[in-house]
């Protein structure tokens, strides 16, 4: 409760002219207008699923030297479409032992908040609609951020449901592991927005949008240099945090190990079939990805804000062509997770838990409090606050140089292991329990000479 | 209350698109009976006999839990302090350093007891 009168205190109502629409401007839709955004933003994303997994196909093909797709409509165009209506036809399995209402209910419980989580992505500025103004978002508040990482909490529950009322060990495993990953890499993504939020001042999407209008400028040998205005550069490392704990939210390579199908089969999937709730799974998945993309988009990457060189030109940010921009970056970040699938193999469990623990949580915190610091030093120059920074740096840099002298640590004791196991097999006369044929069996050396043994 | 109901639009959509998927995905398709259909998929061995109530699993994933159920309450300190920041100053950046290294004792903590760790 104290969170949300805190935000909405700080919430300033967007002025005429301001670089765009903050919280005042919403809650005035009539419901009308409401139902039309939201349909608008359903069936976008029904048909982003669909264009989706088309895209990836393909794209996917044309990185390994193959055609993918092209059979059904122009380009394979209608392929996934034609993959839906095959799931619909399908044979819907239902195993004797599973627990039915959860087994039922676990699709709807994944793809719902996937799709809610859509409700609060700004995707452009004020326009008329019908006569009538209102901001390309379905709507915004105060806590806006912090919904969308509720939202994707409770999908965890589908996860962890779909594979517990399956009551089967692939499934159960899966579901369990999928839920320990996500929830692990959300502490990193959550961790990665504070310093975002540190910046803008505020959780709700479309401020931390206005907030990213207009970088300032700098002076330097007396010309003004514009800087960057996207959290993306301005909070580098917030940044990359949140692309790499992005796939592990989603489950996708290089962190898609629930699906490690080597060792279970599809994961808490398994027993869905490939009937229309295996293809809910299918589409919480998409839309998941699409959720993530649009918070990289609208946290970091200046949201439905024209990038750089066109957002000189005056007419860029206004009226519908903002959608443009939007989806233009929500297709390159798709594009990304894409290309990453094609690049890198599947980290191993073990790997993936200890690089979100032990490498991305404490770096973070680390990284949060230097920004503090440096923020802190711009409101107020004064001694106790260098003397603070000077600890807080002194604290980061130990965070650092105790990774690295542990990774040494470990790499050295690893080395001299694996020293040590070869000293052994060189010792041994059967070299380590393989299947060598003894030195000093008697060779056979032509007939008329007498058999020797060979040492 | 204004700026959380138009969620309920999407709410709505979405719960019944998913309700109606799932709801119809029993009577679209054939349907022939065969015994191994209806039992749990394990690449075609007899399946594992599955204890009543839904058996055991292995305690790490509940210390992965307690663990995530920490930190994200000090992420929930950390947002509306990030919020406030520029108001509160020095004082909220000392107090944050303190409630940090604070959990970041307990932390230390579990990562020495190797609680952090898969094998």
């Amino acid at each position: 409760m104290s969170l949300l009168t805190t935000a909405s205190v700080l919430a300033s109502p967007a002025a005429p002219g301001s670089p765009g629409p903050g919280l005042a401007d919403f809650g005035h839709d009539p419901v009308w207008i409401s139902i039309i955004k939201g349909l608008v933003i359903f069936v976008f994303l029904l048909l982003g699923v669909l264009f989706g997994v088309w895209l990836e196909r393909k794209l996917i093909s044309r990185m390994q030297h193959r055609y993918g797709p092209n059979r059904a409509g122009k380009f394979g165009l209608l392929q996934t479409v034609a993959d839906g209506l095959k799931m619909g036809l399908k044979e819907d399995l239902m195993p004797r032992k599973v627990d039915k209402v959860i087994f039922f209910l676990a699709p709807v419980i994944i793809s719902v908040p996937a799709i809610l989580a859509y409700s609060v992505i700004p995707m452009g500025p004020v326009v008329s609609m019908f006569g009538h103004k209102t901001p390309l978002q379905l709507t915004d508040m105060p806590v806006a951020v912090l919904f969308i990482l509720a939202m994707s909490s409770i999908g965890v529950y589908g996860i962890v449901l779909a594979g517990w009322a399956s009551k089967s060990p692939y499934a159960i495993l899966g579901g369990l592991r999928s839920s320990a990953q996500v929830v692990s890499y959300e502490i990193a993504m959550g961790l990665s927005f504070v310093a975002v939020f540190l910046y803008a001042g505020t959780l709700s999407t479309s401020e931390i949008v206005a907030k990213q209008a207009d970088g300032g400028t700098a002076t330097l040998f007396g010309l003004d240099i514009p800087l960057p205005s996207w959290y993306a550069i301005l909070l580098i490392p917030s940044f990359l945090i949140y692309v790499m704990t992005m796939f592990g939210e989603v489950n996708r390579v290089p962190f898609d190990l629930p699906e490690g199908e080597g060792e279970l089969v599809a994961g808490y999937h398994t027993e869905y079939s490939s009937s229309l709730k295996f293809a809910m799974f299918q589409l919480a998945e998409y839309v998941n990805v699409f959720v993530v993309s649009g918070v990289a988009v609208t946290l970091f990457l200046g949201g439905w804000r024209a990038p750089w060189p066109i957002s000189l030109w005056d007419g860029a940010n206004v009226g519908w062509l903002p959608l443009l921009w939007f989806f233009a970056k929500i297709v390159l970040i798709f594009c990304f997770f894409v290309w990453v699938r094609a690049s890198l193999p599947r980290v191993r469990y073990d790997q993936l838990m200890a690089f979100g623990w032990k490498v991305l949580i404490p770096l973070n915190l680390a990284w949060i409090l230097l920004v503090a610091t440096f923020r802190a030093l711009r409101v107020e120059q004064s001694t106790p606050v260098f003397i603070l920074m000077a600890i807080v740096v002194i604290g980061a840099l130990a965070v650092f140089f105790r990774f690295d002298t542990v990774q040494q640590r470990r790499r050295e004791a690893r080395a001299e292991q694996i020293e040590e196991e070869f000293e052994q097999l060189r010792e041994e006369p059967t070299a380590g329990g393989f299947p060598v044929p003894p030195l000093d069996l008697p060779h056979y050396h032509g007939a008329n000479r007498k058999e020797v043994p060979s040492a | 209350m204004e700026l959380y109901a138009p969620i309920l639009v999407l709410a709505v959509l979405g719960a019944g698109f998913a309700v109606f998927s799932v709801s119809i995905a029993p009577f679209t398709g054939p349907k022939r009976w065969n015994r191994a259909k209806l039992d749990a998929y394990e690449c075609g061995i007899d399946p594992t006999p599955q204890p009543i109530g839904g058996g055991r699993f292995p305690l790490k994933y509940m210390i992965t839990a307690m663990l995530f159920i920490v930190f994200d309450i000090e992420i929930i300190f950390l947002y509306p302090w990030a919020v406030a920041f520029d108001k509160l100053g020095v004082f909220g950046l000392v107090e944050m350093v303190l409630f940090i290294v604070t959990v970041l004792v307990a932390y230390a903590y579990v990562w020495r007891r190797r609680g952090l760790d898969w094998d």
